[in-house]
């Protein structure tokens, strides 16, 4: 009975996605088409001609995200284990680690990352390169979902039942040994809905490269729009256009993600 | 560790102390003395809150003991010096609530510690835990996982698991209380078999009536003391101690 409702409703999600999507589109074209006729085919076929520049910026947004989240997942696994480490030099620096980094604005990270991280470095042959603009973002967004994982991990660790820890001790695994093959592998599952989660935010978060020079969707849709004689009327259709490509690769991954919250209750 | 010890099996195998613990200013265990031969199967039996599973889990270390002394072959448990894989390999312990490991199958349960603490050779595992899936009645389940099993069968795979580390004394915390009344019995059958080919089993219980059948010795506990102790027909028959009388006389 609750079986067949979940599949009616996530069925109606997934029908819904393609919907919104085309909603959008048609919503820009509209727009777009209400200008007067000089400007209307101008803003529509503008942006015809500078959709390729805009997602090849996209495109940078899917490898920092890609990059930041890689990042974050290692270094927030590793903080959340230094976390309910036993020992107190490991357990309180990354406490303050994690809770500085989770409760700072992003934006304020990003600035900060900015401008301490060296725009180059020098290699132990003594060759400079140079550190781009990118990669300083891309660090900047990986701290804060690190510091979200991080809890993530520790919360997950403490949601499995002392009953477990207790069973692996009387059999004589050491405490690594219970983390990595009793308790690690049980948190995964839990750990994956959250983790789809803080993606998705870090995906949405990556235009704010932008303010920092980073040519990345949005500076690109900026950049198209001025080279294209900044027309106001261009606003519009640029904008819905980039908030489209943007749906398009969220949405399935918020789908998929409640689909794997609700699976994992259910199992529960 | 100790110097290889003197122990002989003459001696008992396990032995506690004037064992006393405290959880904060509560004393949880007042006193505690106890003797177990080896092959020997002694029951604890007493009212809840008494300290029955503290003891019990003073005896593999799972909870240290404030002070006195618990020893397991000879060798003090509660030594910071003691190899604790060497202690936790000669006592097995099965719980309440079973505790086994869900994301593993019921022949990967088993064969996890033999293979990951002990780095014996998995044929030879997988071999032993087959002959005790056979023992406990559930060679056709190897493959489940344990949430794919009822109360009963989990918990005889939590015995074969810990069988499978080939303990010398076998320690039960009330294993059958989480049970419906009919899944209780295939556990107990399975614990009688086990006592029968002389494991040495300390249990603590709510069943009466299979303490008094499997024991060699039954002790009473009441906040934190052993009040009465003796063969089980003499504790069924005629407690001495006013305790054991009003105890027996609400659970029997
Ligand atoms: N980790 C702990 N911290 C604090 N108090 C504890 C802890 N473990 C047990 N206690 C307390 O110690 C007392 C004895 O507990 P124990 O579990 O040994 O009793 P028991 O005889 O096994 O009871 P039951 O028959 O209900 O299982 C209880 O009052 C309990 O609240
Ligand atoms: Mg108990």
């Amino acid at each position: 009975m609750t079986r067949t409702m979940s599949v009616t409703a996530l069925s109606r999600i997934t029908w819904r996605a393609p919907a919104l999507t085309a909603v959008l589109c048609l919503a820009s074209l509209t727009v777009a088409a209400q200008g007067t006729d000089g400007t209307r085919v101008s803003a529509l076929s503008t942006l015809v001609v500078w959709i390729p520049f805009i997602l090849k910026g996209f495109l940078l947004n899917l490898i920092m995200s890609i990059l930041a989240m890689a990042i974050a997942t290692v270094a927030g696994v590793i903080l959340g284990f230094m976390q309910i480490s036993p020992s107190v030099i490991l357990r309180v620096p990354a406490k303050l680690f994690t809770q500085l980094f989770r409760n700072s604005p992003w934006l304020v990270i990003l600035f900060a990352i900015m401008l301490l991280l060296p725009f180059q470095v020098t290699l132990p042959g003594g060759d400079k390169i140079l550190i781009p603009d990118w990669v300083k973002a891309t660090v900047g967004f990986a701290l804060p979902v690190m510091a979200n994982i991080a809890e993530i991990l520790r919360g997950a660790v403490l949601s499995i039942p002392s009953g477990q820890w207790e069973s692996a001790e009387s059999l004589a695994f050491s405490r690594r040994q219970t983390l990595r093959y009793i308790i690690l592998p049980q948190c995964i599952r839990r750990m994956l809905p959250p983790w789809m989660n803080w993606y998705a935010l870090l995906m949405l978060m990556t235009p704010m490269a932008a303010i920092l020079g980073v040519n990345e969707a949005l500076g690109n849709t900026q950049a198209a729009m001025e080279a294209a004689g900044s027309h106001p009327e261009f606003l519009i259709p640029f904008y819905l256009f980039l908030m489209t490509i943007f749906f398009v690769f969220i949405y399935p991954i918020s789908i998929y993600t409640r689909r794997l919250e609700r699976r994992f209750s259910a199992g529960s | 560790m100790q110097p290889a010890s003197t122990w002989t099996p003459d001696q008992p195998i396990v032995a506690l102390r004037d064992v006393h613990k405290s959880f904060g200013s509560f004393e949880v265990l007042k006193g505690i003395d106890l003797e177990v031969m080896k092959g020997e199967v002694i029951c604890i039996i007493g009212p809840s809150g008494s300290g029955k599973s503290t003891l019990v889990r003073t005896i593999n270390g799972l909870t240290p003991v404030t002070s006195g002394s618990v020893t397991v072959e000879g060798q003090e448990v509660h030594d910071a010096k003691l190899d604790k894989l060497a202690l936790r390999r000669k006592v097995g312990i099965v719980f309440q609530q079973y505790n086994l490991f869900p994301h593993r199958t019921v022949l990967d349960n088993i064969m996890m510690a033999p293979l990951l603490v002990l780095r014996e050779k998995r044929d030879d595992v997988e071999e032993r835990a087959r002959a005790l899936l056979a023992k406990v009645k559930l060679i056709d389940k190897e493959d489940a996982y344990p949430a794919e099993l009822s109360g009963g069968q989990q918990q005889r795979v939590a015995i074969a698991r810990s069988l499978c580390m080939r303990p010398d004394v076998m320690l039960f915390d009330e294993v059958t209380a989480a049970l419906d009344p009919e899944t209780v019995k295939e556990v107990l059958v399975t614990i009688k078999e086990l006592a029968s080919d002389g494991m040495t089993c300390v249990l603590v219980t709510h069943e009466m009536g299979f303490a008094r059948e499997i024991s060699d010795r039954v002790y009473f506990t009441d906040h934190g003391r052993i009040v009465e102790s003796g063969p089980p027909d003499a504790i069924f028959e005629c407690p001495q101690d006013p305790r054991t009388r009003e105890f027996l006389s609400k659970v029997l």
